[in-house]
C-alpha cells in the first residue's frame, strides 16, 4: 500500500483531455472578437463625441491628484455656471489609480462659448483622519475648439495650492 | 514544448502584467493618456485601450501632431498600449504598437526599451525563438529603469531556449537585485540543474529555501524551492535529508498541504510512524476536498496499524470510508450541477469579483457545489486563461447590448435634429443671405474707404474730407452763384464777391485742417475696423454654427447602420464563443472531478482492504491477548 500511495503523491499533474490545440484555438478566436469590439468602441467613442459633445460646445474636466499626496479623497462635486454639473464618489480602487498617476475624466458636457465659472468642491479626510472640506472657483473663456479644464487637488499638508486649475 | 517542460519543473516567470510590472507613479502629460492609465490601474483594460486607441488615432490624424500635448509621450503611449492589451490577453496584437517605435527613427534607449518590452510580449505569447532573436537586438544604452528587468527576461529567454549556461551567468549578475529576490536564485539553481550542475543547483535551492523576507510571492518561491527539493530528494531515496526541507515550508502557505503530506511520508520511509502522526493529524482538520488531506485520511489509520495500534487504525479507516462516500456524493453532485450549466452561472456571479480572493470563496459558497472541488484546477494556467476568457466574453456581450441601446439613442437625437432644422434652417438660410448680401456691400464700401485714404496720402484731396456741413454749405454757395452769374447789378456784382470770399474762407478751413481731418478719417476707419472683426467674428460663429446645425443630423446614416450591423454580428459571435468556452470550461471542471472521482474510488477500495485487515489483526491480537490472559 505504501507504494501505491507514494505515487499517488508524487503524480500530481492534471490530465489534459481538452487539448492545449482546442484552448489554444479557441483563445485566438478570442483575441479577434476583442479586436473586433475594441473597434467598435472607439468608433462609437469618437462618434459619441461628434454627436453629443461637439468640439465648439464641448468641456471636460478632469481631476488628477498631486504626487505623493496620501489625503483621502472622499467625494468631489462640481458646478458650472452655478448649475450642478456632476458629483462622484470615489471607490478604493479609483483613488488608488488618481494616486498613480491616473487622470479622471469626471465631466464631459456642452456650453456656449463666452466667459463661465467652475465652481469645485471636495470631501475627504486627511491623513490624520480629521474632515477635510474645500472649495475652489475658477473663471475660464469657452471658445471653438474643445474646452480642458484639469483639477489638480491635494490635501491639507500639502504645500501646494489646496485645488489648482489649468485649461 | 521546452516551455512546458519548464512549466513542469517550475521555472517561475516574474509578473508580466501591466499593473506588476509598474508599481511607480505614472506621469502623463497628455490628459487623455493619463485617463487611459486611470482605467488600467483599475484592471479596466478595455476602456483603457479605448481611451488610447482614440487618442492615438486622432493624434495621427492632426496636421501638426507636434502641437498636441502626447507628442511628448508618444512612445510612452504606444509602449503602454502595447502594456494594456497584453494584460488583457490580446496577446496577437499587443506586439503592434511597439513595433512601430521599433522600426521608426528612434534614439536607442527608447528602441531597446521597445525590444524589451516586444520579446516580453514574445515570451506571454509562447513563441521563445522570436522572443530570443528580440531581446538579442539589444546592444548598448538600457534605461535604468528596466535594466535589471531586461536581463532578468533575458535570463528567463535562455532558458525557454535551452541556453541554460547563459542563463546562470545572468542570474548569478542578478542574486543582489532585491526586486527579484527568491526568483532569480530559485531560478539560477533551475538554470544549473538543467545545464548539468545539479548539486550547484541544489545549493541554489538551498538557498532560494532559506531566504528572510516580508512579501508573500517571496515567501511562497521560498516554499516552492523547499517542495522542490523535498520531492527530488525523496525521489533519490534520501527522506532525511528530505524532511529538513519539506519542514521548512510555512504550514500556511499554498503549498502547505502538499509539505505536510510529504514529510509524513519521509518519516514513514524512515520507519518513525509516531512522527508521520504529526504532520498528517494537521493535515486531517484542513479543507476535506483537498488531494493531500483526503490521502492523510489513508495515511494516519496506515501509521497507526504500523504501530501496531489495529483498533484505532480500523476505525480511522471506517472514518475515512466516511469521508469518501461523502466527497464522492458530493462530485457526483458536482458533476451533476455542471452539467445542469449551474457552475458558469456561479463563476459570473459579480459579488465574487468585488473578493480579490474570490477563486478560495468560491468553494465557501453553499449553493455552489460544483465549485468545491476546482480550486486546483482554477489555480492551473490554462483554465484561469479560458475562465478570463469567459469573464471577457460576458463582459464584451454586456458592452454590446448596451451600445445596441445607445445607437437607438443616437438615432433618436439625430431623428429629433433633423425635425427641428429641417424646419427652421430655410427660413434662417434666406435671412442669412439677406444679411449676407448687406454685410458685403458695407465690407466692399468699407475697404473703398481705405483705398481712397492710402491715395490722399500721396495725392491730397481737402474736398474728399469736407464734414456734410461744409458740403452743404459749398453746394449753397454754388447755387448762389449760378443764380447771380449773369445779373449785371451791382448789388449782385457785391453777392458774387461774398461768394467768392466764403468759398475762399471754406477752402481755407479744409485745407488748414486736412492733417488733422485725414487723421480723423484713419482714427474712424480704425474704429470701424473692430466693428468690422466683430461682425467677422460673428459671420464666423454663424458659419460655425450652421456648419455643426448641418453636421448635428446629416451624413451619420451609413455610420450608424454600419455600426449596428456589426454590433449585431459581434454579438452573434460573441455568443457562440461564450457557449464554446463554457463548454471548454465545463468538460475542463467535469475531467477534473471525474480525476478527483476515480481516486477517491481507489482510496475506498483501499481503505475497505485496510479496514478488514486491520479489523482481523485488531481481532486477532484481542484474541491473543484474552488466550494469554
Amino acid at each position: 500500500m505504501i507504494g501505491w500511495l507514494f505515487c499517488v503523491w508524487m503524480a500530481g499533474s492534471m490530465a489534459e483531455e481538452v487539448s492545449r490545440e482546442q484552448i489554444k484555438g479557441l483563445d485566438e478566436q478570442v483575441q479577434d472578437i476583442k479586436k473586433d469590439v475594441l473597434g467598435i468602441s472607439t468608433e462609437l467613442t469618437q462618434l459619441e463625441e461628434k454627436l453629443i459633445y461637439p468640439s465648439n460646445t464641448q468641456v471636460s474636466v478632469f481631476v488628477t491628484l498631486v504626487q505623493g499626496d496620501k489625503f483621502r479623497l472622499d467625494a468631489v462635486n462640481i458646478k458650472i455656471d452655478g448649475k450642478d454639473a456632476t458629483h462622484h464618489i470615489y471607490t478604493f480602487k479609483e483613488l488608488e489609480a488618481l494616486r498613480s498617476g491616473g487622470v479622471q475624466r469626471l465631466y464631459t458636457g456642452n456650453i456656449r462659448t463666452g466667459a463661465h465659472t467652475l465652481d469645485v468642491s471636495l470631501i475627504g479626510k486627511s491623513t490624520g483622519n480629521s474632515d477635510y472640506l474645500q472649495s475652489a472657483s475658477y473663471k475660464f473663456t469657452k471658445s471653438v475648439e474643445p474646452k480642458l479644464i484639469e483639477i489638480s487637488m491635494s490635501g491639507p499638508d500639502s504645500s501646494n495650492q489646496r485645488i489648482g486649475f489649468k485649461d | 514544448m521546452m516551455r512546458r517542460y519548464l512549466w513542469l519543473f517550475g521555472l517561475c516567470f516574474s509578473s508580466l502584467s501591466f499593473a506588476g510590472d509598474d508599481s511607480s507613479r505614472v506621469t502623463a502629460k497628455d490628459l487623455y493618456l493619463g485617463e487611459a492609465f486611470y482605467y488600467a490601474m483599475q484592471g479596466e483594460y478595455f476602456d483603457a485601450i479605448t481611451r488610447l486607441d482614440t487618442e492615438l488615432g486622432q493624434f495621427y490624424r492632426l496636421d501638426d501632431p507636434t502641437l498636441d500635448p502626447l507628442h511628448f509621450q508618444i512612445n510612452y503611449a504606444n509602449f503602454s498600449v502595447g502594456d494594456f492589451e497584453l494584460s488583457y490577453r490580446m496577446h496577437q496584437r499587443a506586439g503592434r504598437a511597439i513595433k512601430a517605435v521599433l522600426e521608426g527613427n528612434v534614439e536607442q534607449s527608447v528602441r531597446n526599451e521597445a525590444a524589451y518590452r516586444l520579446a516580453r510580449i514574445f515570451v506571454q505569447k509562447d513563441d521563445p525563438r522570436n522572443a530570443l532573436s528580440t531581446i538579442e537586438k539589444i546592444t548598448g544604452n538600457i534605461p535604468e529603469k528596466i535594466r535589471d528587468d531586461e536581463l532578468f527576461l533575458r535570463a528567463q529567454i535562455y532558458m525557454l531556449n535551452g541556453k541554460f549556461e547563459e542563463a546562470v551567468k545572468i542570474l548569478q549578475g542578478l542574486q543582489g537585485a532585491k526586486k527579484f529576490e527568491g526568483f532569480s536564485t530559485y531560478n539560477l539553481g533551475i538554470a544549473l540543474i538543467q545545464s548539468g550542475q545539479e548539486q550547484r543547483g541544489f545549493e541554489q535551492l538551498d538557498k532560494a529555501g532559506q531566504i528572510k523576507s516580508d512579501d508573500e510571492g517571496t515567501l511562497a518561491i521560498k516554499d516552492k524551492a523547499n517542495l522542490l527539493l523535498g520531492n527530488r530528494l525523496i525521489a533519490a531515496g534520501q527522506p532525511a535529508l528530505a524532511k529538513q526541507y519539506l519542514d521548512r515550508v510555512r504550514l500556511t502557505g499554498p503549498f502547505s498541504n502538499k509539505a505536510l503530506l510529504g514529510s509524513g511520508w519521509t518519516d514513514v520511509a524512515l520507519g518513525k510512524f509516531d512522527r508521520a502522526l504529526v504532520p498528517w493529524s494537521i493535515l486531517l482538520k484542513r479543507n476535506p476536498t483537498d488531494k493531500a488531506v483526503q490521502e492523510s485520511m489513508l495515511g494516519v489509520p496506515y501509521a497507526y496499524a504500523k504501530l501496531d495500534l489495529h483498533g484505532r487504525a480500523a476505525l480511522l479507516y471506517g472514518s475515512a470510508l466516511e469521508h469518501f462516500g461523502a466527497e464522492l456524493a458530493k462530485l457526483d453532485a458536482s458533476i451533476k450541477s455542471i452539467r445542469e450549466g449551474s457552475f458558469l452561472k456561479a463563476l459570473v456571479r459579480d459579488e465574487l469579483k468585488q473578493d480579490k480572493n474570490w477563486v478560495v470563496k468560491l468553494r465557501e459558497l453553499p449553493e455552489s457545489p460544483e465549485t468545491y472541488y476546482l480550486l486546483e484546477l482554477m489555480a492551473s494556467n490554462d483554465f484561469q486563461e479560458s475562465l478570463q476568457n469567459y469573464f471577457d466574453l460576458d463582459d464584451l456581450r454586456k458592452r454590446l447590448e448596451a451600445w445596441d441601446a445607445s445607437i437607438d439613442a443616437y438615432e433618436g437625437i439625430i431623428r429629433s435634429r433633423s425635425e427641428y432644422y429641417e424646419a427652421i434652417l430655410p427660413e434662417v438660410d434666406k435671412t442669412f443671405r439677406a444679411q449676407d448680401s448687406q454685410m458685403r456691400l458695407r465690407l466692399e464700401q468699407r475697404q473703398a474707404l481705405d483705398d481712397r485714404l492710402k491715395i490722399m496720402l500721396v495725392a491730397p484731396r481737402p474736398d474728399f474730407l469736407e464734414t456734410a456741413d461744409e458740403r452743404v454749405m459749398r453746394g449753397n454757395l454754388r447755387t448762389l452763384a449760378e443764380k447771380y452769374k449773369n445779373d449785371p447789378s451791382a448789388s449782385a456784382n457785391d453777392i458774387r464777391r461774398r461768394i467768392k470770399r466764403l468759398e475762399g474762407v471754406l477752402n481755407w478751413q479744409i485745407k488748414t485742417t486736412y492733417d488733422k481731418r485725414l487723421t480723423e478719417a484713419y482714427n474712424h476707419l480704425h474704429q470701424l475696423d473692430s466693428d468690422v472683426m466683430r461682425l467677422r467674428d460673428i459671420y464666423r460663429s454663424f458659419v460655425r454654427s450652421r456648419q455643426a446645425a448641418t453636421q448635428s443630423y446629416k451624413g451619420y446614416d451609413d455610420q450608424i447602420r454600419q455600426l449596428r450591423n456589426r454590433v449585431r454580428d459581434s454579438k452573434e459571435r460573441v455568443n457562440i464563443l461564450m457557449a464554446r468556452q463554457g463548454n471548454m470550461l465545463d468538460m475542463m471542471a467535469i475531467n477534473e472531478l471525474d480525476q478527483r472521482r476515480n481516486r477517491l474510488e481507489e482510496f475506498q477500495v483501499q481503505a475497505r482492504f485496510a479496514l478488514s485487515e486491520s479489523y482481523d489483526r485488531a481481532s486477532k491480537k484481542q484474541l491473543e491477548e484474552g488466550v494469554q490472559k
